[in-house]
């Protein structure tokens, strides 16, 4: 995908704007899956409330929704709107996340399993839905209930015709209570399991919302559901047909098709929908780089590479070779997305050890090694010519960095920031960098997925390798911007530079190599 | 969170209010009109089996013989049923018509009949009738009366299986 891509420009703008307004960390863009993780909790918990007045018989159903409604409305009532508008926004935020990784391309290459496996997650969301209409049992239900049944009766499995029992008569108690089940128990449990499954190929899932975009959503729930609170239809009457429904169109958008189409028609055009969607990483395919390495000679098997792999690539397992350490790492190939974190991880990328000789680390990126991010980061300082000679280091996923090259900014692109090693910061002040500007994803969107994190925590000291404090941090500026945030980011390093200038003017002492060399050598 | 202005949460406001006006418009907008005005509809829906294709057999005492001890039935009944052919009119045009082969591997199930059809709403008369015996021409079942469908009305065209008649709801 191009970076010029109009409909990922799009998307970015949209995404500035709410950064404007949630700031980061709690973009709904950036925590689209922990959102609808936050629906659901809302769906579940409103859902069981409901179930407590809720009669599972046909003569009885309604009734009871009726009194949630009206006799208990401040509280069963408020329960009812709020299971189905959070329902109803939880299909949005499924929605815009889909949008989102199609949008960024983040859903070829590595990531095809978590997107193939999440295209039919849509599925349960939505007949969980619909047999949650069903269960009303007004007129709306009553419509569900008989088109599915055509859908149903329509696939080549089904014996017999299941939209008969939805003629005068026919209906029993015992079909609304398997219903019941499906909606309260059956189709919840299955939508968990394809969400495991789902992010199965993740480490570090998060499905917690942030606290205040949590907060925030509950009380633009609540108040919807106090401004307009959810009402039934009439009573399902099996004589009529319900001409005007005020159809859920989040869940309900199918079953207008079959007014158009037949049955068949209908089950080809959304099982033909959704398999083109879920082959569309192959449409056309996109090629992840080869798989990190791993040296034995140079790990101690710490696992920390393996803690910080965002794609759960990297495991951790008895030591093979013999040496004196308990464990080693194994990276799983097929898993890997080649960003490099692992290598930003490992202790033994330190440009200070192995200083004449090749720089071989734990585990390496073979088209990438940490000796020649090394290499260029030499050649990108000795290029500098002017006094405040700033490196740019930067990711290759967000602003093109190769447009901040002048005489006294050298750049050097690395696969994702997380790759970078804490002590190559270090390196380079000490090589002769006046100051270090990283930059890359926008904070909270890291291509992949911790890079951006990762980075924070080991200059804040939470996370090793660890920046350490003797590094002089007015000297290291982390900017983050997306491709179309060029403006941004020059600006911020044009205030970095005269930041350094007045640094110089200060004659700052700065550490020799020598000073961190021996720094490193007491840390190993 | 402290350091947030104020002016940050009344954006955050508006965003949320823009949010939860999508949520509440496509909960139950734009409305959806299922069946138009003055229409009702008619469904036929019942379930039967046709009859069998051929009457059951007499075997003879050569031919018993010629089977396992244990196979030795005084009858052969072939398991097929008949297809059923059905239409529906009203005022005299069919309105459906349909053939239905018995399913199952042999053919000998039990035929599901579903068909709607969406009429103008008042009075129609009312013609169906079902051939549910291939070896017999015309129809083996018939049943014709006036109707007044009102609108919105499901009138149910069923067969009772019991009194071999066709019945409307």
């Amino acid at each position: 995908m191009t970076k010029t891509n109009p409909i990922k420009m799009g998307y970015r703008t949209l995404e500035a704007w709410f950064n404007l307004s949630f700031g980061p960390s709690w973009n709904p863009l950036y925590n689209l899956g922990t959102l609808t993780f936050f629906f659901f909790w809302v769906v579940l918990v409103s859902g069981l409330y409901l179930f407590i007045f809720f009669d599972t018989s046909i003569a009885g159903a309604y009734a009871s929704v009726e009194y949630i409604t009206h006799e208990q409305w401040y509280m069963a009532g408020v329960m009812r709107s709020l299971h189905r508008y959070a329902s109803d926004a939880a299909v949005i935020t499924i929605l815009l996340h889909m949008f989102r990784e199609f949008s960024l391309d983040r859903y070829r290459g590595f990531r095809w399993f978590s997107w193939f496996t999440g295209v039919p997650t849509l599925w349960f969301v939505i007949t969980l839905g619909i047999t949650g209409y069903w269960l009303v049992w007004d007129e709306l239900a009553l419509y569900v209930a008989i088109l599915s049944s055509e859908l149903a009766d329509a696939l080549p499995i089904m014996s017999g015709s299941m939209a008969r029992n939805f003629l005068e008569g026919q209906l029993t108690d015992r079909f609304f209570t398997l219903m019941g089940f499906l909606h309260l128990l059956g189709q919840p449990i299955l939508l968990v399991v394809v969400i495991w499954i789902h992010v199965k190929r993740m480490s570090h899932v998060q499905i917690s919302a942030p606290r205040g975009l949590a907060i925030g959503s509950f009380i633009a729930l609540l108040a919807l559901s106090l401004v307009a609170p959810v009402q039934s239809h009439g009573p399902a009457d099996l004589s009529k047909v319900p001409d005007v429904l005020n159809l859920d169109w989040f869940y309900l958008n199918v079953y207008p098709l079959l007014n158009y189409w037949s049955a068949e028609q209908t089950w080809m055009f959304t099982l033909g929908t959704t398999f083109v969607l879920m082959i569309l990483p192959w449409l056309p395919p996109k090629k992840t780089g080869p798989a990190a390495e791993v040296h034995l000679d140079h790990c101690n098997g710490c696992g920390q590479c393996a803690d910080d792999c965002p794609f759960d690539a990297i495991n951790v397992q008895a030591r093979t070779d013999g040496a004196r350490w308990a464990h080693e790492v194994v990276v799983q190939p097929n898993q890997c997305a080649a960003c490099g974190i692992c290598v930003g991880s490992c202790h033994s990328s330190n440009p200070f050890s192995q200083k004449n000789e090749v720089l071989e680390t734990g585990i390496d990126m073979p088209q990438y090694p940490v000796n020649e991010l090394r290499d260029r980061t030499d050649a990108a300082i000795s290029k500098l010519r002017e006094d405040n000679k700033i490196l740019v280091f930067g990711c290759e996923n967000a602003f093109d960095i190769s447009t901040l090259e002048s005489a006294n900014a050298s750049v050097v692109e690395v696969f994702c920031v997380g790759m970078l090693p804490s002590t190559l910061v270090e390196y380079a002040l000490a090589k002769g960098a006046n100051g270090v500007f990283i930059t890359g994803c926008r904070t909270g969107d890291c291509y992949f997925r911790y890079g951006n994190v990762w980075l924070d925590k080991r200059f804040e000291g939470g996370r090793k390798p660890r920046l350490r404090a003797r590094a002089d941090r007015r000297r290291i500026m982390v900017f983050r911007g997306a491709e179309m945030d060029g403006a941004k980011i020059k600006s911020a390093l044009t205030e970095f530079q005269n930041t350094i200038t007045d640094l110089n003017g200060q004659n700052s002492s700065k550490l020799t190599i020598h000073e961190y060399k021996e720094s490193s050598d007491e840390r190993a | 969170m402290s350091a947030r202005k104020p002016k940050w949460f009344l954006l955050q406001a508006l965003n949320y209010t823009l949010f939860m006006i999508i949520v509440w418009y496509f909960s139950f907008s734009p409305p959806y009109r299922q069946l138009a005005e003055e229409k009702s509809v008619v469904t036929l829906a019942f379930g039967h089996a046709g009859e069998r294709i051929a009457e059951c057999k007499v075997l003879s005492q050569q031919e018993l013989e010629k089977l396992a001890p244990n196979m030795r039935k005084p009858t052969d009944c072939p398991r097929e049923r008949s297809p059923i052919t059905i239409e529906l009119q009203l005022d005299n045009q069919a309105a459906i018509k349909d053939v239905f082969q018995a399913p199952g591997f042999y053919q000998d199930q039990s035929v599901d009949v579903y068909r709607n059809v969406n009429v103008a709403s008042g009075k129609h008369l009312l013609s169906v009738w079902m051939n549910d015996d291939i070896n017999v021409d015309g129809h083996t079942h018939r049943l014709d009366q006036s109707v007044n469908l009102l609108p919105a009305q499901r009138l149910v065209v069923s067969f009772d299986t019991t009194t071999n008649e066709f019945s409307i709801k």
